[in-house]
């Protein structure tokens, strides 16, 4: 465990030294500030219908959150390209290899590292609602639920983010072919949406359908399972690529 | 020092890419204390090798056996052996060589209270003490180069493998390099790969010679000094075994129909008896040459090409001709 504790670190910490990682996350909060301000606005400017038919909590959060995940699925791609693929165009991953740690502890390192990272970014997600608290009623738990829901979303772009990029050498295709592939699985929607009897299989398999119950605070066990599952998988996909790469 | 358990132990190792084999049915054995240089020339299958011995890379064939522990089956126990510099020192430009000997300490499983002591003392051993707070990334390459030494010396490991460590180094930090890995000799075990006969030579107590991903030739590295040959032409050869009786001649080898090859016995010159037995018996003397072999005259004559080499294993010249 302490092993997956220093390369966490040491991922967290290369991240973080990176130009990229505060580059992400400045125009990220830029973004997310624009959409944020917005829909306070549009709220204010419609405030005769406050807290009859739809809640500050309800507005403001879904608005933001669900725009997040469209923004966190550009992003991703971005930060977990470098994972494997920058490691082994440079030689460093020789270093990992060499050392006496197992390839499930450097995988969760690498992925826990980047959750860090994650965690920041969720964490000014949460702080811009929270800015509204001294002056408004807020709906805590469907906020925190909305968050949780990204939180899961993350990790699990993150999983596929780094399968992708210990696929390849070049931390530029990890990043294209990261986004292909968790856009395609976002994208199972629409087959889910036609008349067909694989349609149910579809919904459950896209990325984003398990989020949308979540946003509206609706916290169903079967969601966060299905989340993590997706991050497992991946996760796993990734100890076998590395395995494979010294065969 | 050969009656201590060896600290590497490879067996038959193989690999191949593809259909070709980089590295074919390899032994390699190293003793405690043992500085062991691979010689070879690009591409006879050093790299190849020393990934295996390292764990980066599966062998097709055959096993490694680090400290008596298997580097497949017990890979994380026999990697707390080892010490690894691969050619491309694995450095992040992106940060201070303190941050970066602190995080290998931490993959090495060193303890956090004797983190500082080891990152210490491996700078300090690799002359590293003045840049700890400089970005790797602007260090020299000489530099990036002693900061991968220092790398794989942090966690003191018992055996310490390098992969080619002078490549691209003036000729002062290759003298400083060798004489760190000099000292690094007294205390630790080392493998050390390299293209450059008077490195090997400096530095190493036993070479190997690597070819096409063979061992050619396995022996201590002033092996063959005394070991000279007579070159000898005459217009009519004896029986080989008369020559082999005169003092001082330990084997004889017909080169053509006219000249042979005797190889002597240490530290003896026969020279006066076979003239003197050339003259008694009539052989009629053509020529009579001392021939000393240098490292490099070996080295040429086991990789550059058609000569079957005298020490490899019995298999090797028909699958050469197979090949």
């Amino acid at each position: 465990m302490n092993n997956v504790f220093a390369i966490a670190g040491h991922e967290t910490r290369r991240i973080f030294v990176s130009p990229l990682a505060w580059a992400v996350l400045g125009i990220a909060q830029l973004i997310f500030g624009y959409i944020f301000a917005g829909a306070v606005v549009q709220y204010v400017s419609q405030s005769s219908m406050a807290d009859t038919s739809v809640g500050v909590s309800d507005y403001v959060g879904s608005g933001l959150y669900g725009s997040a995940t469209i923004i966190l699925l550009l992003l991703m791609p971005l930060m977990t390209m470098r994972a494997f693929a920058e490691e082994r165009k440079s030689g460093t991953l020789t270093l990992l290899f060499s050392a006496p740690v197992s390839l499930i502890e450097i995988v969760l390192g690498k992925f826990l590292g980047v959750m860090v990272f994650v965690l920041a970014l969720i964490g000014l997600l949460a702080l811009m609602p929270a800015a509204l608290l001294p002056v408004v009623n807020l709906d805590l738990g469907r906020l925190a639920a909305g968050l949780f829901g990204l939180l899961l979303l993350t990790m699990s772009f993150t999983a596929c983010g780094l399968f992708i990029s210990s696929l390849t050498r070049e931390p530029t295709i990890a990043a294209v072919g990261s986004f292909a592939a968790l856009l395609v699985i976002w994208l199972l929607k629409m087959p889910a949406s036609f008349d067909s009897a694989w349609a149910p299989l579809f919904d459950y398999l896209s990325l984003i359908s398990h989020y949308q119950e979540l946003i509206t605070g609706l916290f169903d066990s079967a969601d966060v399972a299905y989340y993590l599952l997706f991050t497992a998988l991946f996760l796993w996909l990734t100890v076998l690529r590395l395995d494979m790469e010294r065969n | 020092m050969d009656s201590q358990p060896p600290l590497i132990e490879a067996r038959g190792l193989t690999r191949r890419f593809g259909p070709n084999i980089a590295v074919d049915n390899l032994d390699l054995r190293l003793a405690p204390g043992e500085i062991l240089g691979l010689l070879g020339p690009n591409g006879a299958g050093k790299s190849t090798t020393m990934r295996m011995l390292t764990g980066n890379l599966a062998p097709s064939q055959g096993e490694v056996l680090i400290k008596g522990q298997s580097l497949h089956e017990a890979a994380v126990l026999a990697k707390q052996q080892l010490g690894y510099l691969p050619e491309r020192p694995p450095v992040y430009p992106e940060l201070t060589v303190d941050e970066y000997l602190r995080y290998c300490a931490g993959l090495h499983g060193i303890p956090g209270s004797r983190r500082a002591e080891a990152v210490t003392s491996s700078k300090r051993d690799c002359g590293l003490t003045e840049v700890g707070r400089r970005l790797i990334g602007n260090l020299s390459k000489g530099f990036q180069q002693r900061v991968g030494l220092a790398q794989a010396i942090l966690h003191r490991p018992p055996v310490v493998i390098l992969d080619e460590p002078t490549v691209g180094l003036d000729p002062i930090q290759i003298r400083e390099i060798r004489s760190l890995i000099r000292e690094l000799g007294r205390t630790h075990s080392v493998i050390l790969s390299s293209h450059i006969l008077p490195e090997i030579q400096a530095v190493c107590g036993r070479v190997m010679i690597v070819n096409r991903g063979r061992v050619v030739y396995d022996a201590a590295v002033d092996a063959h000094e005394g070991k000279n040959s007579l070159i000898l032409e005459l217009a009519r050869p004896p029986a080989l075994k008369d020559l082999a009786d005169i003092q001082g001649v330990a084997g004889v080898e017909a080169l053509d129909a006219r000249r042979l090859r005797l190889s002597l016995v240490q530290d003896t010159d026969p020279r006066d008896a076979v003239v003197a037995q050339a003259v008694q018996h009539g052989w009629g003397l053509r020529e009579l040459r001392m021939e000393t072999k240098t490292l490099e005259e070996i080295f040429v004559e086991l990789t550059s090409g058609d000569i079957p080499p005298p020490v490899a294993p019995a298999t090797a010249p028909a699958e050469e001709a197979a090949a």
